[in-house]
């Protein structure tokens, strides 16, 4: 995934009214007015952050002329997901080597160099 | 031996994230670990497939420091760094953080507290970001794990070695 794919990916999820959209994609499609009922907001401004959304690759909109179905579109979610739960495990992934590292460290001024065997 | 507390994680405002994480040592270790490069380099190089190439840590107010790691086999490369702004030994780090990759504007600045009771360090990570939309963004990667069941070849890798094992 290019870095431009991943600044817009999140520039569009930047937004939590354009998050809570996506989330209510996750239960199935939806027209535009089922997308505006539980927002409170004109059909005007969720055509906008469909539009931002469908731009981004995140949704695409069905071919039925009257009700253009919305669906979510997993992949580009799937990518930046991937991306950032990287950091994420690799933070908690290395909390757990630190661990290990602080266990060593207070074990050796008891022993003195202690020959060094496969750890914990 | 694994960590009893784990990762934690909330928001104490718009702007922030706060991490916290127990450890089983006094707080002088643990802020030792955060700040020698020599100790940072032995819990923060990646697992098998990994390397760390680059750990420069200038420890006074206003000295940067800058992580580099590579993944051997893919060439995959993430980088960070910042300026400390507060050091507080064995109490309190202040430094701004940034990954040259970024997926959030501006930079963001971590204050760490490290306390001590029992034996056991709690160290307390708040990242301040510039805007709510910066936070918000780091924070829906949280919403999109709903998405997609199966994360994550680098997940895999990260957790697929040990670091002892290797010093």
């Amino acid at each position: 995934m290019t870095p431009s794919q991943l600044d817009v990916t999140f520039a569009a999820l930047a937004d939590p009214t354009r998050r809570a959209i996506l989330a209510r994609l996750m239960a199935g499609e939806a027209s535009v007015t089922e997308l505006a009922e539980p927002f409170a907001m004109t059909q005007p401004s969720i055509s906008k952050h469909l539009k931002v959304l469908e731009g981004a690759g995140l949704i695409s909109r069905g071919r039925d002329k009257q009700r253009r179905p919305c669906r979510l579109e997993a992949k580009p979610l799937e990518e930046a997901n991937e991306w950032l739960e990287g950091y994420r495990r690799f933070w908690e992934n290395r909390f757990q080597a630190l661990d290990a590292l602080l266990t060593e460290l207070q074990a050796e001024p008891a022993k003195t160099r202690r020959p060094k065997r496969g750890e914990h | 031996m694994r960590n009893p507390a784990g990762l934690k994680m909330s928001t104490p405002s718009d702007r922030e994230i706060l991490m916290t994480r127990d450890f089983n040592a006094p707080r002088n270790l643990v802020f030792d670990c955060w700040t020698r490069p020599e100790l940072v380099k032995r819990w923060l190089l990646g697992p098998a497939g990994w390397s760390m190439p680059v750990c420069q840590i200038d420890l006074r107010v206003g000295g940067a420091y800058r992580f580099v790691w590579r993944h051997v086999l893919n060439g995959y490369e993430m980088a960070m760094g910042g300026l400390y702004h507060e050091i507080t030994r064995p109490s309190r780090l202040v430094a701004t953080e940034s990954f040259d990759e970024k997926w959030y504007t501006g930079d963001a600045l971590g204050t760490m507290v490290f306390t001590e009771r029992n034996g056991t360090t709690t160290l307390a990570q708040t990242i301040l970001y510039e805007s709510r939309e910066a936070r918000d963004m780091v924070l829906a990667s949280e919403m999109e794990k709903g998405v997609t069941a199966n994360f994550d070849r680098l997940a895999h890798l990260l957790e697929s070695g040990a670091l002892a094992s290797d010093a």
